[in-house]
């Protein structure tokens, strides 16, 4: 039995915030090369869900598993995050905030995935933000931030990136790269796990909609809690 | 693995020598401190020469929890925290290169200074060397336990005052062995060596605790 495939396995997925439960539950599964794209309204705990995955929100309950990827890892430490918030310093020059992050963050590659580390300049030349490579970061638009961040995810490789609202800040012409970017990455066997409210085009999608119990269902299960 | 820890300990350091100040402003509180108290005991030279290396001593401390709160909440203010928890390095170690980087740019200056605010307290040569030797050792002490508080106030929009209320507690130890080996070396008859081999357990003893509390404190912290 050979099963070296990718596959990114969340089971029961129970988390708490705030003394709230935000969902309960939850299981799914994504195989090699699909995008899962979670949707729902604002506050219904999709950015919760993404940073469970990541790791940083402690699960209450459940099990969060990378079939395939290296057993030696926890699965977010074979995972990018990229989020609100785009972790760049603007004292540091663009190319030493990209620098710093190829340095740093542990590269994690399995025989079914074979993302390729490309080096920071001709990542920030793809970006359209080349021209600002020795700039300080302090002077990069919000969408140029934006880019710098998602630079990120291109010179370390990882098969899972999550992306929380991929698209906001970038325009146009931006937001088509991206989707480029993001289908290159299936394309080379990853997986994606975003939170979008914008319709994204990749090349394979699964949906999860996030909704809110039923009221009249969910009472009983208040009383327990 | 180096690679990786010298990338940190670079960031770091290029950071707090670009934002700037806050070495100087640490020195200066020092200074500003260490001016204050001949004014406030009297111009009593024996007396300053007495509690000299106690008065260093205490304003190496406060300049030293100045700089603290910064040490982490700036990492998590723009989310590069979360992204340190999921790079696939040790957290402790993470810690540990942080403090070190932080060391050099706020408390080694603190120790170049000590000498020249010496002179202001009426030191000789003797004890001045001594106060600036238990400084250069028991400094880190301080900052790697005061890595534990900026943990702990990471989340508070004001923690830099809950910071040295949890802290000072915790560095008590540290200023008790600095003021009495550097007191051992200027008189005579107690043995020098005793307390300040002490004060080196204390700094190897909070190099191995302030990194684990603190990477406790910060997953703890990272929802």
């Amino acid at each position: 039995m050979r099963s070296s495939l990718l596959k990114l396995i969340a089971e029961n997925l129970t988390i708490d915030r705030g003394g709230r439960r935000v969902f309960q539950d939850l299981s799914f599964s994504l195989s090699q090369g699909s995008a899962l794209v979670v949707t729902g309204a604002n506050g219904i705990g999709k950015s919760s869900l993404l940073r469970t995955l990541a790791g940083l929100v402690p699960l209450a309950a459940g099990t969060i598993r990378l079939e395939g990827g290296e057993t030696d890892r926890l699965p977010q430490e074979q995972a990018h995050y990229f989020g609100h918030q785009d972790a760049v310093k603007p004292a540091l020059s663009v190319l030493e905030n990209l620098r710093f992050w190829q340095n740093f963050a542990a590269a994690s590659v399995c025989e079914d995935f074979t993302g390729s580390t490309l080096s920071p300049s001709l990542v920030l030349e793809t970006l359209g933000i080349g021209h600002t490579a020795h700039l300080p970061a302090a002077y990069l638009s919000a969408g140029q931030r934006r880019r710098l961040s998602l630079s990120r995810l291109l010179v370390t490789p990882r098969p899972v990136w999550l992306m929380d609202e991929p698209t906001s800040a970038l325009d146009k012409t931006s937001e088509q790269q991206l989707l480029g970017i993001m289908n290159d990455h299936l394309a080379s066997g990853g997986l994606i796990v975003t939170a979008t409210h914008t319709e994204l085009v990749l090349d394979r999608v699964e949906t999860l909609h996030l909704q809110a119990a039923d009221p009249a269902e969910q009472a009983p299960e208040e009383a327990l809690l | 693995m180096t690679g990786w820890a010298m990338a940190l300990f670079q960031r770091d350091l290029r950071l707090s020598v670009r934002i700037g100040g806050s070495a100087l402003v640490g020195v200066l509180f020092f200074l500003a401190v260490v001016t204050v108290i001949p004014f406030g005991v009297g111009p009593d030279l024996n007396l300053l020469a007495r509690i000299g290396p106690a008065i260093l001593w205490i304003g190496a401390l406060l300049a030293t929890l100045l700089g603290l709160d910064r040490l982490f909440q700036a990492d998590r203010e723009d989310g590069t925290l979360d992204l340190m928890m999921m790079a696939g390095r040790p957290l402790e170690l993470v810690i540990l290169i942080k403090c070190l980087a932080h060391w050099i740019a706020t408390g080694l200056p603190l120790v170049v200074a000590a000498p020249l605010l010496a002179i202001f307290l009426n030191l000789d040569p003797v004890s001045m060397g001594a106060v600036t030797l238990t400084l250069l050792v028991g400094t880190p002490a301080l900052t790697l336990i005061g890595a534990i508080g900026a943990s702990l106030t990471v989340s508070l929009r004001r923690g830099g005052l809950l910071l040295a209320v949890l802290v000072i507690p915790l560095a008590i130890p540290v200023l008790i062995f600095g003021v009495s080996s550097a007191d051992a070396a200027i008189h005579d008859p107690v043995p020098f060596l005793t307390p300040f081999l002490i004060l080196c357990a204390l700094t190897l003893i909070a190099a191995v605790v302030g990194p684990i509390a603190s990477a406790a404190a910060l997953r703890f912290s990272a929802d």
